[in-house]
């Protein structure tokens, strides 16, 4: 908790400070981000790139079809993207449902991956929709389990409604029960918020509540991470460090398919939030596809021609 | 840590088949200047020699001026409007399918990146051809009477720092309207006016509608002083177009005159600050600065001031300078060592009178002409930066306590071309807007342009607009 | 028998009359050299003031809204209207026209006004635009007043070339320095009287009475004057007025037409403000 910031933990004092915060002007940021996107990238960054982008890859099942097969596979793939190719880095962290997360925890443990943290959705993903005493027993369980990484959702309604102590009082909780071991990234819906003020306002009332990430969205709702989105919330992170100097990390979700988009990624991290945050504990990628693409973009670079899907592992 | 580097990312200057030598495009055909003089153009980036370029004099102009006449009263003037615009719209396609060769042309002949020409000058070149091809066949909609007439020939002389974009402003609504066109492109940079004409040809425009010829000031002068040349338009320095309007004095001339300015971009402590930055580094980085329309003058309010220089100074440090093939340069090459001398000397005159200089630490390219992103505070409305256009890099701030106040300094200047206000309250951007004496205003944005959109400037930055319905004024002689 | 008294014919500079700061008269015969008055030959000097008056007037009329400047300038359509007798007077004394010829003169002038007042909230409409540009902008074009406008009135018809001067160029917002011609001075002055009385504001109608030449070189070198009509000069003076108005650019403009909107655009400047639309 960022107490300096904020003369108590009182809404009214949240909202004071909220209200310093500047507008943000949409057509603007989509101009800013519009212009980074034409910057290319080639040969050797590219290598460094893609081995970056696959570190920072929480890679992601959360789906109701999920099974202990399919997580032990994508664990599997989290530790070895491609095992004919050694060389090739381990991923961020496996992402899954509370009730997954123990299995995940095995199945990493068991397959070398000791090193790959499991982080478990929580608080009611994806709608945030329940009691708080739900929300607290979903994240001491995934904690218990194995998860040392929480992915919580913010009470949307509640941020829309003009609760925003409500919101902030949930995330100060959870990011108790957290401590100082589990790292507590916050989802903050952005697709739900809809504009980059509230989006901006949104990031700020995560820092401040102790969020250690702050997440674009779950995935189940469109649009997720869109270039402006993570443009606002890198701004927001870049001048938390310069109030607080403390670095938050940014994990755009949903929509970042190709390796192309994940290099759009990187250069908004690199110019907007600096080249500190280019690294996996402060920034993230949550995905599933992405991962094949970057391979295959791998294989490119080391071949020298076009890969095959064929040769990518599904899962 | 590892450090993010782009790697050069160089366009391919293969794409462009550049000419040892070029002639004058007279008449439909390119021809050699009677006295055979020529002239080099360089890359700038570099100052490797591009190509022979030829000096017209007089009889070269003569020449240019009497194909113009001719193609006026036999074809051009005679043939349906509609017909007119189709041709329009042919160049409009062909710039279109070529936009990627015109593109490296532009940025090796003149310096800019080729992010700009690839996203900016040449897209919106090719808007303005679409744009008045539609025009040609509507004009007596465009509240200029019933049955609006072009002035016949038309005299376009055009500056260095949007080569083919300020052709296509020139060109498109006089071809539009009706009349015929000798158009002289910059000393500096001749090459993409040169392949625009091979663009004319391929187009089938018929011979003598548009000439090209190439020169210097002596040369644009001819032009202006022909006896035969019924419009002038230029784009350029306030001095010549100064020089322009006494020369035409006692003439039946009318004229369009494009000039300079010292736009004031004006941030208040609502603004989407984040934004507003970008919009203070497109205001006066975009084209290297080389803008009449920039926006050199920032006048922050006070109270905002030290974040908004900060915020600032950490984006100029992310400021790309160097190679202008490179897709990732953000800032090119200066366009002449003339033009970078006036650079220095104003700059030096900012630091002699006292103002503080700041510029992100950058490595400048050895060869060719180069200036860094440079800002300078504590800058007085005195201060020569603060009153006369450096046409570069060049950022003189100035700060504000009240709203009248940033009016009475914006305003505060012979120039009125272009002013930036930035706030988040609607009702204060439309007072600023009301009060500011410019041209155009770009509220919460900056350096936008649009065929449809009138650009040009009160005061001493010009006579008439370019672009939209109220450019066609310029053009037509019919009764409003 | 009684002895009529005579009109004393002054300047009219920021809505007070003035004598010259010259000192100086010249004399005004009618067509058949009898002695009409002795109007002030106006100087630089009366000129300068007039440009300052003019300049300080200009931004409160400027924004004074539309329609009320329509009412206003209906106000001096009315107060000619009362005036009629005078105006014809005057007119067949400097002039040498018909009765019939004066009256029609000035119940055009008068319908002149009548006409421009009825733009002052249109022309803004008409010649303003909104622009269709390629991407999330609003984007408008409106014009504005030019700033403080001379006018070198044509000879004849005299009151009816003052009138169509005067009442585009502060009908569209700008304030103005109006010339007579030295010829037919004498209802440009009864104009003036009617302004006065009419709630133009101080300084938006300014009048010079005296010698084109001793104006001409002034005017257009006058860098704190924005535009001129030079509708009542000769070629020469044309000339040399847009030789010397080069120096900041002045608009210029001469007019056949007593009733065309261009007398009201050519005095103004077209502004473009862009916005984003965004939420």
């Amino acid at each position: 908790m960022n107490s300096t910031l904020l003369a108590d933990n009182s809404e009214a004092s949240l909202k004071k400070f909220l209200k310093t915060l500047a507008p943000v002007d949409a057509v603007g940021a989509s101009a800013r981000v519009e212009m980074l996107a034409t910057r290319s990238i080639k040969t050797s960054s590219k290598n460094w790139a893609i081995d970056l982008a696959i570190r920072m890859v929480d890679l992601t099942t959360l789906e109701g079809a999920d099974t202990p097969g399919k997580v032990k596979a994508l664990c599997a793939k989290g530790v070895y993207p491609d095992p004919t190719d050694l060389s090739i880095p381990s991923v961020g962290a496996i992402c899954v449902y509370n009730d997954m997360v123990k299995i995940a925890r095995d199945a990493l443990d068991n397959g070398g991956g000791k090193h790959i943290p499991v982080a478990a959705v929580t608080t009611a993903f994806p709608s945030g929709r329940a009691s708080m005493e739900v929300k607290i027993q979903d994240t001491k369980d995934a904690i218990a389990n194995g998860a040392s990484e929480i992915d919580m959702v913010i009470d949307r309604g509640a941020f829309l409604a003009g609760n925003l102590g409500l919101v902030f009082d949930e995330i100060r909780t959870i990011k108790e029960i957290c401590g100082n071991d589990v790292r507590l990234k916050v989802i903050l819906e952005t697709g739900e918020l809809v504009t980059l003020d509230n989006v901006r306002k949104a990031c700020y009332l995560a820092m401040l509540a102790g969020g250690d990430f702050i997440k674009t969205s779950t995935g189940k709702i469109s649009p997720a991470a869109t270039a402006p989105v993570v443009y606002v919330m890198l701004e927001a992170v870049r001048d938390f460090y310069k109030m607080a100097g403390v670095r938050i990390g940014v994990k755009p979700a949903g929509g970042i398919r190709n390796t192309k988009d994940a290099m759009k990624q990187l250069v908004l991290v690199n110019e907007i939030a600096g080249p500190e945050w280019l690294d996996p504990s402060l920034f993230r990628i949550g995905a599933s596809a992405l991962l094949n693409d970057l391979l295959m973009q791998r294989m490119k670079m080391r071949d020298g021609y076009y890969a095959s899907p064929n040769y990518v592992t599904l899962d | 840590m590892n450090k993010f580097e782009y790697a050069p990312a160089p366009e391919s200057a293969a794409l462009v088949d550049i000419k040892s030598q070029y002639g004058l495009f007279i008449n439909g055909k390119f021809i050699a200047p009677k006295a055979g003089k020529t002239f080099t153009t360089i890359n700038p980036a570099t100052e490797e020699v591009l190509a022979k370029i030829a000096y017209a004099e007089l009889a070269d102009v003569n020449l240019a001026v009497t194909a113009a006449r001719n193609a006026f009263t036999k074809v051009w003037s005679k043939m349906p409007p509609a017909e007119r615009g189709k041709y329009l719209f042919r160049i409009a396609r062909i710039l279109q399918e070529r936009s990627r060769e015109f593109a490296v042309l532009e940025t090796l002949d003149n310096g800019k990146p080729i992010r700009e020409t690839r996203d900016t000058d040449i897209p919106l070149a090719a808007a303005h051809f679409f744009y008045h091809a539609g025009w040609a066949d509507k004009l007596s909609y465009a509240g200029h009477g019933a049955n609006p007439k072009p002035y016949g020939v038309a005299a376009q002389i055009i500056p260095w720092n949007f080569p083919m974009l300020m052709l296509a402003w020139k060109i498109a609504p006089a071809l539009a309207t009706g009349n015929t066109v000798v158009l002289k492109p910059a000393e500096t940079t001749p090459l993409t006016a040169l392949l625009f004409a091979e663009v004319c040809q391929q187009a089938g425009l018929p011979a003598g509608v548009v000439n090209i010829i190439t020169g210097d000031g002596a040369t644009g002068s001819h032009l202006v002083s022909h006896p035969d040349v019924d419009k002038v338009a230029f784009t350029g320095s306030t001095g010549v177009g100064k020089a322009i309007a006494k020369a035409i004095a006692g003439t039946k001339k009318s004229a369009t005159l494009e000039l300079g300015g010292k736009g004031a971009n004006i941030v208040f402590e609502d603004a989407a600050i984040d934004e507003a930055v970008e919009g203070i580094v497109s205001g006066i980085f975009f084209n290297q600065g080389h803008v009449c329309c920039a926006g050199s003058r920032l006048l922050i309010q006070e109270n905002v001031q030290d974040e908004v220089l900060e915020k600032l100074k950490n984006r100029m440090n992310l400021i790309r300078i160097g190679n202008p093939m490179d897709k990732n340069t953000d800032l090119g090459a200066i366009n002449s060592a003339a033009q970078l001398s006036r650079i220095k000397d104003l700059v030096d005159s900012g630091e002699i009178e006292g103002a503080m200089r700041w510029s992100p630490n950058c490595t400048l390219p050895s060869s060719g002409f180069w200036y860094a992103p440079t800002i300078f505070t504590g800058v007085s409305q005195s201060h020569r930066i603060a009153r006369e256009e450096i046409f570069g890099p060049v950022l003189s701030v100035l700060t504000f306590r009240t709203p009248q106040e940033a009016i009475d300094k914006a305003n505060n200047t012979p120039f009125g071309l272009s002013a930036g206000v930035w706030s988040d309250k609607g009702s204060r951007i439309l007072w600023t807007a009301k009060r500011l004496r410019a041209g155009v205003i770009w509220a919460n944005t900056f350096n936008k342009f649009d065929p449809a959109s009138p650009f040009g400037g009160y005061k001493e930055s010009g006579w008439g607009r370019e672009g939209g319905r109220h450019g066609l004024s310029g053009y037509l002689k019919g009764q409003y | 028998m009684r002895i009529d008294v005579m009109k004393t014919y002054k300047l009219f500079i920021n809505g007070s009359f003035p004598r010259s700061e010259s000192g100086r008269v010249y004399e005004v015969k009618d067509s058949k050299g009898k002695f009409l008055a002795n109007p002030c030959l106006g100087s630089r000097k009366d000129l300068r003031e007039s440009v300052v008056a003019a300049r300080t007037a200009h931004h409160g009329w400027a924004s004074a809204t539309a329609f009320n400047r329509g009412q206003i300038l209906y106000r001096v359509a009315e107060i000619m209207q009362g005036r009629i007798d005078q105006f014809i007077a005057e007119i067949i004394a400097q002039e040498g026209a018909s009765p019939t010829s004066a009256k029609t003169q000035v119940q055009s002038a008068i319908d002149t006004w009548v006409w421009y007042a009825g733009w002052c909230d249109k022309i803004d409409s008409i010649s303003g635009s909104t622009n269709p540009v390629s991407g999330p902008y609003y984007n408008f074009s409106i014009p504005e007043s030019l700033g403080v406008v001379a006018i070198f009135a044509d000879a004849k018809p005299s009151l009816l070339n003052l009138v169509a001067s005067l009442a585009p160029i502060i009908a569209s917002g700008n304030t103005a320095i109006l010339i007579a011609n030295e010829k037919s001075p004498l209802c440009a002055i009864t104009l003036a009287e009617c302004i006065s009385t009419s709630d133009v504001p101080a300084g938006v109608v300014n009048v010079l009475t005296g010698k084109f030449d001793q104006f001409v070189s002034w005017a257009g070198s006058h860098m704190d004057i924005d535009g001129i009509d030079a509708t009542g000069v000769s070629k020469n003076d044309l000339t040399e007025l847009k030789e010397l108005g080069a120096e900041n650019l002045k608009r210029i403009y001469s007019f056949n037409e007593l009733q065309t909107t261009k007398r009201m655009t050519n005095f103004m400047e077209v502004k473009t403000v862009w916005h984003p639309i965004g939420i």
